[in-house]
């Protein structure tokens, strides 16, 4: 594929299921882009058009200066502004669960983008109702590891439920990828009870449904 | 461009910056008229410039560095009048973010300056007379297309980046909007795409400071021995608060005493900020010219660049494929960070491709002049991952 590839910092393992599934030379969108790593790589190995909106100040100003095209905003405020079918792919890693109103976002962004990649800390994961189930109190691991009271995650879901929001907007799930605790990948279809109750995270590849 | 006579006025190396700075004076003749958004034509106009640093082979490296309301084209060259540096020297030389080992950067007066651009203190050739008030009233856009002439001239057909804060800023936006092509990215600073109606009422009490003054006659104070010392001064130091903040005036002066012990019961200056305001005010009429002064505060008064697109600013950058890189400062209550943004929302709802920072900092609207190292790292950043993308060489 990209002889530079290899040369690259390693991305983080979710990071990279993502840079996989987007084609070189595309226009991209990253939401909630934290340091820029994943824009970054994006750009020197798939020379996409890499465009990232994070909402703290400082990492904006951090991804500026490593010479990303950053703004300031908010995915629940500010998706609005952007034309309709502006990105060939809009990103959201692992920041859906903290947003306000997860089902808005997700509208926004099938709007915006033609391809939409979402990634998310499975709340069906089999330590997490183990944990409820025992414990009967609000489960805290190792992808989701503040204590109800100060976490910023408000929105939480399993994989069942992410995919019935995909289904209720009108989106298509393209390809759905489970990642269990020792970090493996595999491809699963729609609402696999065994992906909900072992995946840790998934990603998913969300298209728009054609009108008709 | 027979008819062009160009003359180098000044070759010389500023010792403090280190960089290689030439001054040039380029003079359009009668039968290239400058047209003017006010329905007149200008002829002759002279130009005067300041290059910095090298062009390379291909012309891919020139930044245009627009200058705010009061600054001129010594960005990184000690001041002829003054003998102070350059008035961006922070940020413009060898190493520094705006690299002059790398770039090769244009600064010009703008239209209606008096740093040698054709301004109201010049001769009307029809009277050979200074234009003074006869000088046609002039917009940021007749000083873009003034700047886009002289490049025309310099047969240099788009520029890497145009850059520039507040009025320099309002210049970036012109550019972006006139001549998308002509530019691969921009970066306004602390500025905005139309002047609100506080900034146009801080520029009135400046413009009626100046005419209030007995000396101004009118205008026509070069015939006289008299200058309007007096008025420019006031204008001065009243804009001069509007570029700082109220904590850093705070911080600098407080209620401090200006070698004193007590306070006089008088109208003497008792107080640090009055001495350092009306030291601010005396200093700058040395350089300045007042009917300048009013010319181009009226300029910035005009800008509002959605009015020239339908009322709506996205539509001045539709398909622009310029990279922006907005900067706004958060004490800047001058041109805040809320008008930067509303120059943001518009880029974005074109998708254009555009960086936004908000730098923390309490210098207030001057900040952009300053020592800001997070500013100066975000700038250098985009300039490195822009000149990436134009194919420019990396940083040695």
């Amino acid at each position: 594929m990209n002889r530079m590839a290899t040369t690259f910092p390693k991305l983080r393992p979710d990071l990279q299921l993502i840079a996989d599934m987007i084609a070189d030379d595309a226009r991209v969108l990253d939401v909630g882009c934290g340091d820029g790593s994943l824009l970054e790589y994006l750009m020197l190995a798939k020379r996409v058009d890499a465009r990232g909106v994070e909402l703290s100040q400082a990492g904006v100003n951090a991804c500026v200066a490593r010479g990303l095209s950053v703004i300031q905003g908010d995915a629940d405020k500010d998706l609005q502004d952007y034309p309709s079918d502006a990105f060939d792919y809009v990103i959201l890693s692992q920041t859906i669960q903290a947003t306000v109103s997860p089902k808005d976002v997700m509208e926004e962004m099938t709007r915006i983008g033609k391809n939409v990649i979402v990634s998310l800390p499975n709340f069906g994961h089999w330590r997490v109702r183990w944990q409820l189930a025992l414990s009967g109190r609000m489960p805290v691991t190792k992808s989701l590891d503040d204590p109800w009271y100060s976490t910023p995650n408000i929105h939480l879901c399993s994989i069942k439920d992410f995919i019935n929001l995909v289904h209720n907007i009108g989106g298509v799930v393209e390809r759905a990828v489970a990642v269990n605790s020792k970090g493996r990948a595999r491809d699963f279809i729609g609402g696999d009870s065994f992906a909900n109750l072992y995946a840790e995270e998934a990603v998913f590849l969300i298209t728009r449904r054609v009108a008709g | 461009m027979t008819d062009i006579s160009q003359t180098d006025i000044r070759t010389s190396t500023d010792e403090s910056a280190g960089v290689q700075a030439t001054g040039h004076v380029v003079t359009f003749s009668e039968d290239q008229p400058l047209k003017l958004d006010c329905g007149v034509s200008i002829a002759p106009v002279t130009i005067a410039y300041q290059t910095y640093g090298r062009m390379n082979a291909d012309k891919s490296n020139i930044i245009l560095i627009c200058h705010a309301l009061t600054g001129d084209q010594h960005a990184a060259s000690s001041h002829p009048v003054t003998g102070k540096p350059g008035w961006w020297n922070y940020m413009v030389g060898p190493g520094k973010p705006i690299d002059t080992d790398r770039y090769y950067l244009i600064c010009a007066n703008v239209l209606g300056g008096c740093m040698g651009t054709t301004g109201p203190a010049d001769l009307d050739p029809k009277t050979g007379k200074p234009y003074g008030l006869t000088f046609p009233v002039i917009t940021i856009g007749d000083m873009v297309r003034a700047q886009a002439m002289l490049l025309d001239h310099l047969e240099i057909e788009d520029l890497f980046c145009v850059l520039g804060g507040s009025m320099g800023g309002m210049q970036v936006l012109q550019w972006a909007a006139a001549y998308p092509d002509r530019v691969f990215s921009a970066v306004p600073i602390a500025t905005a795409a139309k002047h609100s109606a506080q900034n146009i009422a801080f520029h009135e009490v400046g413009r009626q400071a100046i005419m209030a003054d007995p000396t101004w006659h009118g205008g026509d104070y070069y015939s006289h021995e008299e200058t309007p010392r007096k008025g420019l001064a006031v204008a001065r130091m009243a804009a001069h608060i509007t570029y700082l903040s109220e904590a850093a005036l705070h911080r600098k002066f407080g209620r401090n005493l200006q070698d004193r012990e007590s306070i006089t019961y008088g109208f003497d200056a008792d107080f640090q900020i009055e001495s350092y305001l009306r030291h601010q005010g005396f200093t700058f009429v040395d350089r300045f010219d007042a009917n300048s002064y009013l010319y181009i505060t009226r300029a910035m008064d005009y800008f509002d660049l959605a009015a020239d697109y339908g009322g709506v600013l996205a539509n001045a950058f539709k398909g622009s494929s310029t990279r922006f890189c907005v900067v706004s400062f958060t004490s800047d209550w001058l041109f805040p960070t809320s008008e930067n943004r509303t120059i943001v929302l518009a880029l974005n709802s074109v998708a254009a491709n555009v960086s936004f920072v908000e730098i923390e900092t309490d210098k207030g609207h001057d900040a952009f002049l300053l020592d800001e190292p997070e500013f100066h790292s975000v700038l250098s950043g985009f300039l490195d991952g822009a000149a990436i993308h134009r194919g420019l060489p990396p940083k040695s």
